[in-house]
C-alpha cells in the first residue's frame, strides 16, 4: 500500500517570549524540530508498510529547511518526501493550508491512507487534517488510537470519541489523524542517514500545481484575519497573603473554612 | 488579502541587514545583492514597520460579501446517546449575548437519532429555533452524513456565526464543513465578542499560549470556531420553553458513508479533572514524593482532586489525563490551590477562569501570581503540611 504521513516542522520549544516593547518574537535559541505528534503517525504508517508491504512517503509545507524534517523521516524509514515551498503560501491560516497540502498531495499521486499527526505544537488546532480530507474528498477519522487490519479495500482501526471508543471500517483511500502517546516512534537509523541523496526529496512551488490562482494560497487565500496580538490579562484584584509560614497556612485555613470547603 | 512587495531600488545592503535582523522568523534574506522573503514568512509585517519602505504590504481587492445575508448565531449541539453536552448549553448562553448584539437570532442544530426530547430540551435555553436532522443512520457519527446534514443547514439556513463544541467529535467535523464552505474557523477561542456589523471577534491563545491573538473573518460568512468544554458559563434553564423545533430532511443518498461502525465500547468513567469543583495543582516546585503525598491527602481532605503541570505529565508522574493547560484539560473549578507552579502562560490558559485562584509559590515574581486572587509568597511543601494539620483538627473537632 502507499501511505503519505503530513509532518510539519516547528519550533524547539513553544516557550517562545515576545519582547513587550517591540512585540518582536525573540527567537534566540529556539531550534526546529519535527512536531512531536507526527512522530506516532510516522511510526504507524512504517508499521503498516512493515506488516502489509508498500511505501510511505512524507509531505510538509515550510521554509526551505524544512527539508531537516524530511531527512529525518526518510531516516525512520521513508521512501522519500516533498516540500511544499514558496513565498506566496506565507501567512496561511487552516483553510489556506489545508488548501496547499491538498494540491500538494494531488500533485505527488496516488496514496491508499494519508496519516495526520493529532495536532501541532505550534498552531495547537488539530483542525488542518479534516480540512485536508474535504479538499481531497475523502473520508477521514479523527483520534485513531490503533490500526487492527488493512486489506485491499479498507482499514479496520480504533477511534476515541469523548465518551465512546469506537471500532470501524473505512474504505481506501481515506484520510487519519491519531492520537498522541499511541506507540514508541523509532529513532533515526544512522545507516540510512548515510545514504541520504538529494533527489530523495523534492520542492513543490505553486508553479508545479494544478490551481496556480495565487489568490487561493498564503495570506490572500487565508479566511481568517489576526488582527491584533496582546499579552495575556493579568489578574488586577489580587490579595497577598503576608507573614510568616504559619501564618500564612493560618490565613489560607481561614480562607478554606470562609468558602466552606470544609 | 494582501502580500508583500519589495522595493528593490531602495535596498541598499545596509537597509538590507537590517531587515535580514528584524525578522522574527528568519524569513528574510539578502545574498548576491539581492533581498528576498522565503516561505518562512508567516506575514507579521515586522519588515513592513520598521523597513522604511522597502517592504510593503499590498492589500488585495477582494470581493466584498452581503453580510447582511447572513444571520443568526447557531450552536452545533454536541451530544451522546442519552444526554446533551454540557458544553453546548455553555455555548447558548453565549450564543444569546453575542445574537443580542445585532439582533439575530439564536439556532440550535442537531443532528442524530430521537431527537424530540433532546431538542424540546435546547427550548429551555434561550435558542429561538431548533434545527433537528433526525435519523437512524445519524445514530454513530460519521463524517459524511453528518457534513452532509451540516453543509444542507448552512445552505438553507446561512447562520452568520456557528459555535461549536471542542470536543472529539466538534473538532473533526467543524473543519470539514469549515474547508466546504471556503470559510474562516477559530479553535479552541477563550473570549468572543460581536461587532455591530456582525463580524465575530476571536480570542485564542498562540504561540503555545504566549500571547492571544484576536480573530475575525471579515469578508467570509459563517464564521466558526471551536470553545472547550468549561470556558464559558453555563446558564439557568427556564422555566418555559420558547421558540419552535424544524424538522429537516435529507435526501438518502446523503446518508450513505465509507464508514461502517463494528462496536462502540463506553470509555470506563476516570477522575475527570474538568468536572472537578475542587483542584490542588502541584507543579515542578512541589513535585518530590512527599509533597505529592501531601498534596493528595489534601485534595481528599476538600473533597477534591489532584491536577498537575506539563512537566510532571510528560516525566509521567501523573497520567496525562491529570494535566491542566492547553495540551491539557480546561478546568473551571469553584476553588483552585496551585503548589510550586510558575505559572506558564499555557498552563493559565487551562485554568485562569476558576472562580477562585490560590497560589502558593516561593518565587515572589512567578508569573502564576498574575492569574491568582490570592498570593502566598512560601515553600509549598510547608504550607501543605501545616494546611493539612489544620484541616485535620477541624474536622475531628466536629467529630
Amino acid at each position: 500500500m502507499n501511505i503519505l504521513v503530513c509532518i510539519k516542522q516547528v519550533p524547539g520549544s513553544t516557550n517562545v517570549e515576545v519582547d513587550p516593547i517591540t512585540g518582536v518574537l525573540k527567537r534566540d535559541g529556539i531550534q526546529s524540530k519535527m512536531n512531536p505528534y507526527d512522530l506516532y503517525g510516522l511510526e504507524l504508517g512504517l508499521s503498516l508498510i512493515e506488516k502489509y508491504g508498500g511505501k510511505l512517503e512524507v509531505i510538509t509545507m515550510g521554509p526551505p529547511q524544512a527539508k531537516e524534517i524530511v531527512n529525518e523521516a526518510i531516516c525512520m524509514g521513508a521512501s522519500g518526501g516533498t516540500v511544499l515551498t514558496d513565498r506566496r503560501f506565507a501567512g496561511a491560516d487552516v483553510l489556506a493550508t489545508a488548501y496547499t497540502i491538498s494540491q500538494g498531495i494531488r500533485k505527488m499521486g496516488e496514496f491508499d491512507l494519508i496519516i495526520c499527526g493529532k495536532q501541532t505544537t505550534d498552531g495547537d488546532t488539530a483542525q488542518v487534517g479534516s480540512e485536508v480530507a474535504e479538499y481531497l474528498n475523502l473520508p477521514n477519522v479523527s483520534n485513531v488510537l490503533s490500526v487492527e487490519d488493512v486489506d485491499e479495500s479498507k482499514i479496520t482501526l480504533s477511534a476515541s470519541m469523548d465518551e465512546k471508543l469506537v471500532e470501524m471500517s473505512v474504505k481506501l483511500p481515506c484520510l487519519i489523524s491519531v492520537d498522541g502517546d499511541i506507540n514508541s516512534p523509532r529513532l533515526p537509523s544512522y545507516k540510512i542517514k548515510q545514504t541520504l541523496t538529494d533527489d530523495m526529496i523534492k520542492f513543490v512551488s505553486l508553479d508545479d500545481f494544478d490551481d496556480q490562482n495565487p489568490q487561493n494560497y498564503g495570506l490572500s487565500g487565508s479566511a481568517t484575519q489576526v488582527e491584533r496580538i496582546f499579552p495575556p490579562d493579568k489578574n488586577k484584584e489580587k490579595i497577598t497573603i503576608g507573614g510568616d509560614t504559619a501564618q500564612q497556612a493560618e490565613s489560607l485555613f481561614e480562607l478554606i473554612s470562609k468558602l466552606k470547603l470544609i | 488579502m494582501g502580500q508583500l512587495k519589495i522595493n528593490h531600488n531602495m535596498v541598499t545592503p545596509e537597509i538590507a541587514k537590517n531587515l535580514v535582523d528584524v525578522c522574527p522568523f528568519n524569513a528574510i534574506s539578502y545574498s548576491g545583492n539581492k533581498l528576498d522573503i522565503s516561505s518562512a514568512c508567516k506575514m507579521c509585517k515586522m519588515c513592513v514597520k520598521k523597513g522604511g519602505g522597502v517592504i510593503e504590504y499590498v492589500e488585495d481587492t477582494a470581493i466584498e460579501i452581503d453580510k447582511n445575508a447572513w444571520r443568526g448565531v447557531c450552536v452545533f449541539v454536541e451530544h451522546s446517546d442519552e444526554k446533551i453536552h454540557r458544553v453546548t448549553y455553555e455555548l447558548c448562553g453565549k450564543a444569546k449575548e453575542l445574537a443580542s448584539v445585532t439582533g439575530h437570532s439564536v439556532y440550535a442544530l442537531i443532528i442524530g437519532n430521537n431527537l424530540d426530547a433532546k431538542a424540546e430540551k435546547l427550548l429551555h435555553y434561550g435558542v429561538d429555533k431548533v434545527f433537528a436532522y433526525d435519523n437512524p443512520a445519524y445514530k454513530n457519527f460519521k463524517m459524511e452524513p453528518y457534513a452532509a446534514a451540516f453543509y444542507d443547514f448552512i445552505q438553507k439556513i446561512k447562520p452568520s456565526s456557528v459555535l461549536v463544541g471542542a470536543t472529539n467529535l466538534g473538532r473533526q467535523l467543524a473543519p470539514r464543513v469549515a474547508a466546504r464552505c471556503k470559510a474562516g474557523l477559530t479553535a479552541d477561542c477563550t473570549v468572543l465578542e460581536m461587532k455591530s456589523n456582525t463580524d465575530l471577534v476571536q480570542i485564542r491563545p498562540a504561540f503555545g499560549g504566549n500571547i492571544m491573538a484576536q480573530i475575525i473573518s471579515p469578508n467570509t460568512r459563517p464564521q466558526f470556531c471551536t470553545v472547550r468544554y468549561k470556558v464559558f458559563s453555563e446558564p439557568k434553564p427556564t422555566a418555559d420553553a420558547k421558540g419552535e423545533i424544524i424538522k429537516m430532511n435529507m435526501p438518502t443518498e446523503s446518508l450513505l458513508s465509507c464508514i461502517d461502525i463494528i462496536s462502540t465500547v463506553k470509555k470506563p468513567r476516570e477522575v475527570d479533572i474538568s468536572e472537578a469543583d475542587i483542584i490542588v495543582a502541584i507543579g515542578r516546585g512541589a513535585m518530590s514524593e512527599s509533597a505529592r503525598k501531601s498534596a493528595s491527602e489534601l485534595a481528599e481532605l476538600l473533597g477534591g482532586v489532584v491536577a498537575c503541570t506539563r512537566p510532571l505529565a510528560e516525566s509521567n508522574i501523573f497520567d496525562a489525563k491529570h494535566q491542566i493547560g492547553l495540551s491539557g484539560r480546561t478546568v473551571k473549578p469553584k476553588f483552585i490551590i496551585c503548589f510550586g507552579i510558575s505559572g506558564a502562560v499555557q498552563f493559565a490558559a487551562g485554568m485562569k477562569s476558576s472562580d477562585c485562584i490560590v497560589a502558593v509559590n516561593t518565587d515572589a515574581t512567578a508569573p502564576i501570581f498574575d492569574v491568582a486572587h490570592y498570593a502566598v509568597v512560601a515553600d509549598a511543601t510547608k504550607i501543605m503540611g501545616m494546611l493539612i494539620e489544620k484541616i485535620k483538627e477541624a474536622k475531628a473537632d466536629v467529630q
